[in-house]
This record gives structure tokens, sequence and C-alpha cells, in this order.
């Protein structure tokens, strides 16, 4: 009896140490990329890097100074097209709608989100790029956007939601108009969450690779405007890393390192942002 | 007042008329229907996405019928198009993935639910949410440079030899193929099944555990014959969101996977998953019915993520609000 409860307690702890093994394993992934990354790329970056077009094979010292560019073109324009069709969307659904029409909106947008981006790829591709007969920066920003809706909805709109009645009902009691409350007193209350959201969107499109190859597709050269191909970082970093050259793996080390740099300082933020509270305490 | 309206004839419909003006003039009206035109554009954008694709692989769909799925051949050459070696690939490495992600991930959840301070189960929770947002080149950086040598060098030879007798572990090992893309793919997913494998487990009433320890059940007893079965169904969402997202995988598989369409017993036999060929072929597809082929098979990839995220939603939501429900009774 008594051996049977050491065994049972031996079995306890462990069971419970393997669950810590788990935990820890599964968070060092992050730093073991980190690490590389850090490690390789900080040794291929330069100021070059930045400021310089990638050179042909052979020649050293290039830069993805177009690349750069091109992924903040990008994503300007997914911004331009994901944060007004995700807010206001948001805004109509946690504040206008009733019943069946907020249902399917919803339903909809997490449709969308579940999309692979491969997928996405070919809706921009279909869409956009075919009847233009060639690949676009504009093609590319649409993907982006396009996958920037949902997120950005379905999360404003729980941060909207979560803003009490209480302040709704107070801002109609003055008279204000319901346009009037939603404008200045409820998306104020909830800005910080909304900040969040966007920023979380647009750091999950930041690092997409797959809805840009048969859409901004790629450039050795600077873009030649919005209607032309477009380098970007992450289609560069997938081309350089398939290539059979160290130079250009240097460069692909450096450019991951940017860009993981880039969407781990946004996810930061936004949480940083989000932590300091929520405007309004809930009631 | 009523008077005044039945002796005016059409009263009803300009007193109707004014108040929409009024309404009009504060601007909700305007502010609705804009509103409205954002939110509508999402379903107007979703239904043109799966028009797209459903027009878009018309040509294949009539052609090869069912037997897309059943043959093998892929010759743009010949116009002979057959998926098996794409949806093959892809079922393989996300099979791998489940494999290795799903113990490590449901392992880690407990931790951070379960035995974690909060402080720490937080802190853990924020760095397994920075790993979800490394973008998919990342992982196949990673993979083409750190996880494809140490393929080949340690742990296929290792494999082989401990496990050399089964089919799964035989021939050549080149590092990349169907097993190093299911690693880097069960990396990619962990943090999705700790994250909502978490949130599930702490939605589980404290009376379950409370009770469970009550009846002299060890930590670990309470843990698991209570507390997991309680949470079963959103776990299993949390695997089939996993599995949903393995599946669509691109790039990060496209780089190590060898992307031959074959089929081969052995786990380090190249591949080829159905986001890889579309990715690699469709801006190069030589006749429309190769453009088509890549299409439909994008319609089965969204089909398969479309049947899972639904399920798993299902499952996560059913399993939190039975956990809410019994926390208030």
């Amino acid at each position: 009896m008594n051996s049977r409860l050491r065994w049972r307690k031996f079995v306890s702890n462990f069971m419970l140490t393997m669950t810590g093994v788990c935990a820890v394993v599964s968070v060092s992934v992050l730093f073991f990329i980190l690490g590389y990354l850090v490690y390789h790329g900080g040794t291929s970056i330069s100021w070059n890097f930045f400021t310089r077009l990638p050179v042909p094979v052979g020649e050293t010292g290039g830069g993805m100074a177009n690349a750069i560019l091109g992924s903040a073109k990008l994503l300007l324009l997914a911004t331009l097209i994901g944060v007004p069709i995700g807010f206001l969307g948001a805004i109509y659904l946690a504040e206008f709608s009733g019943g069946t029409t907020a249902f399917v909106v919803r339903y909809a947008a997490d449709l969308l989100n579940g999309v692979p981006s491969i997928v996405i790829g070919i809706f921009a591709y279909a869409l956009v790029v075919l009847p233009f007969k060639h690949f676009s920066t504009l093609s590319g920003g649409f993907a982006l956007g396009l996958m920037m809706i949902p997120i950005t909805l379905r999360s404003t709109e729980q941060f909207l939601r979560s803003v009490p009645n209480a302040l709704r009902e107070a801002s109609m009691a003055l008279g204000a108009s319901k346009w009037r409350t939603i404008a200045s007193v409820i998306v104020p209350a909830a800005y910080r969450g909304i900040l969040t959201a966007i920023l979380l969107a647009f750091a999950r499109v930041a690092g997409e690779t797959a809805p840009l190859l048969f859409t901004a597709f790629g450039n050795q050269f600077w873009s030649q405007g919005w209607n032309q191909p477009t380098a970007s970082l992450p289609t560069m970093i997938y081309a350089y890393a398939l290539s059979p050259y160290d130079d250009w793996h240097r460069q692909a080390w450096a450019g991951g390192l940017v860009l993981l740099g880039l969407i781990l300082i946004i996810n930061i933020v936004a949480r940083a942002i989000l932590s300091r509270g929520i405007a309004v305490p809930r009631t | 007042m009523a008077t005044t309206t039945t002796t005016v004839p059409g009263a009803g419909p300009i007193s109707g008329s004014r108040s929409f003006l009024s309404k009009l003039r504060e601007g909700d009206e305007i502010a609705r229907l804009f509103t409205f035109l954002f939110a509508a554009s999402v379903v107007l954008l979703t239904v043109l996405l799966v028009y797209e694709l459903w027009i878009g692989s018309s040509l294949p769909r009539h052609k090869f019928g069912f037997n897309f799925f059943r043959t093998s051949v892929w010759d743009p050459i010949f116009d002979q198009f057959g998926a098996l070696p794409f949806i093959y690939g892809t079922t393989a490495t996300a099979v791998v993935s489940l494999v290795i992600a799903v113990p490590l991930g449901i392992g880690a959840a407990i931790f951070l639910a379960e035995l974690a301070p909060a402080r720490l189960s937080d802190t853990l929770e924020f760095f397994i949410d920075l790993l979800a947002a490394v973008p998919s080149v990342i992982y196949g950086l990673l993979g083409v440079f750190i996880v494809i040598p140490l393929m080949r060098d340690y742990i296929q030879p290792a494999l082989k030899k401990s496990l050399g007798f089964l089919p799964l572990f035989q021939g050549p090992t080149y590092g990349f193929g169907i097993l190093t893309a299911g690693m880097v793919l069960a990396i990619m997913v962990i943090p999705y099944i700790i994250s909502v494998s978490r949130e599930v487990l702490l939605s589980v009433p404290r009376d379950q555990r409370e009770a469970a320890l009550s009846l002299g059940a060890t930590r670990w007893e309470s843990t698991w014959k209570v507390v997991v079965p309680f949470a079963r169904g959103g776990i299993m969402g949390a695997i089939f969101l996993a599995l949903a997202r393995a599946l669509g995988e691109t790039i990060a598989v496209a780089m190590v996977i060898g992307n031959q369409p074959i089929i081969r017993a052995s786990l380090f036999s190249s591949g080829y998953s159905i986001a890889a060929i579309i990715a690699n072929e469709l801006t190069e597809a030589v006749s429309n019915l190769h453009y088509q082929s890549l299409i439909e098979l994008g319609l089965v990839l969204f089909l398969l993520t479309f049947i899972l995220n639904g399920l798993a939603r299902l499952l996560i939501v059913a399993t939190s609000q039975r956990g809410a429900g019994m926390g208030n009774a």
C-alpha cells in the first residue's frame, strides 16, 4: 500500500516535471531562433544592407534597399485597405447591426482569417494580376490588405464591445446622436485595444511570403512604380536562401534578422500598449 | 394629435419621412449605411474568393472529375494532372508535425495552466505569442541552414540505426524531405496548440480539481484524469487549428520538403505539398489546364482548412462555455 502510494507520487512528480520540460523546450525555440539570426545575421548586416541595391553574383557588398522600400510600400497599401475595412466594419458589427447580418459578416471574416495565405495569393493573382496582365505592387498590397481585414475586424469589434454600456447611455442621455457617441466616446475609450489590433494585424502580414510570390513577384532593382513588380524582404529572403551562393546566404540571414526584429518589436509594442490598461474599467 | 393626423391626408408618410430626415440630419443613418458598406465588403470579398476558386478550377473538375485525387501523374507537357502525390505530401508532413507537436504542446500547456504561478505562466505565454508571430520564411531559413544539416548528419542516421527495420526510416538520408518538413511544421504549430489548450485548461472550473484532490488523487492524477478529460473537446479544437495551419503552410515547407512529386514509404524521401506546388508553378503554368489544376489544388486546401477551422471553433467554444456554466453553478 505504502509502496503504491510512493509509486503514485513518483509518477505525479515525474509527469509534472516532464510538462515543465515541454514548456522549457517550446519556449527555448524562440531563443534558438533569435540566437541563430543574431549570430548569422549580425555578422552580415552592414550599412550597405540598408542603402544599396542587390549586386550580381560574384560581387560583394550589395544590400536589400529595394526590398526594404518595397516591403514598406506593400505594407502601406495593405494598411490602407485592411484598416478602414476592418475598423469601420467592426463599428458596424459592434454598434449598429443585429442578429443575422452580424452573424454573416463575422462568419465571413472568420472564414477569411482561416484561408491559407497561398490561397489568398491565388485570389489576388486571379483578381488583380491577370486582368492587368502584369505583376504589381498594387496587387501585392491588395493580397496583404485582404489578410489584415479579418484580424483587425474581429479584435476591434471585441474591444468596442468591452466598452461598458453605461458610457453609451450617458452619452445618448446628454442628447448626442449615435454616431457622435461612437466617434467621441466609444472609439476613444477603446483606442488602446484598437491600436493593438491594428499593430498585430500589421505584424502578421509583414512577414508573409506566399501571397507575394504571384503578386508583387520580386525585382532586383528599384520598382518603377505602383503598377510594377517590386522586391520585398520576405520574398528576397526566400529566393536568397534557396540560391547556391554563400554571399546571398549571408544577405538572407541579414534580411531575416531585420524582418524578425521588426515583427517582434511591433508585437512587443502592441502588447505594451494594451497592458498599460484598457482605458475604461469594466463594469 | 390624433385628430390632426386623420384630417390631414398623407400626414402619416410625411411625419414618417420627417423623422427619417431628422435621423439623417443627425447622421446616424449615414453612419450606419457607411459602416455597413465596409462590413458588407468583407462578405463580398469572401464570396468572391470562393467564386474565383470554383470558377477558376472548372476545366480540371470537368476533365478529370474525381480521378484528379486518385492519379499520381503530374505532367504539364502532356496535360496530365493528378493530385495524389501532393495530397500525400501534405497529409504526411501534417501527421508527422502533429505526432511531435501534440505531446509537447499539451505538456507545455498543462505546465502553464496547472503548475506555473500566474506570473511565470503569463511571461512564458508572452514568449509563446512571440513565437507564433515569427514569419514562416524565417522558419524556412532556419530549416534550410540549421535543421537540414542536423537531420542529415545526426537525426536521420540515428533513426535509421535504431528504427531502420521499419520502412518509414529506410533509404538514403539527404536531410530534406517529408520528415524534415514535418519537424519544421511541428515547431511552427506548437505555439498555437499551447495558447489555445492553455486557455481551455484555465477555463476548467476550480471545483473539478479540488474534488479530485480531496478524494486523494495526486496532483498529476487530478490533472490527467479530471482536468484534461474535462477540456478534451477544446484540446481537440486546438489540434484541429494546428492541423489547419500545418496543411496550409507554404514557404517553410517548400524550402525543406525537396519538391519532388513522388510517393515513397520512407519519411526520409522527398515529397511535395499542395501549397508548395502552387507556390512554385502558378506563375509558370504552361497551359490553361495546368493553371486551373493548380487552382483546384487551392480549392482543396481552402475546403480542408475551412472544415477544420469550423470544427475547431465549435469545439473550443463548447468547451469554454461548459467550463463557464459549471463555474457559475
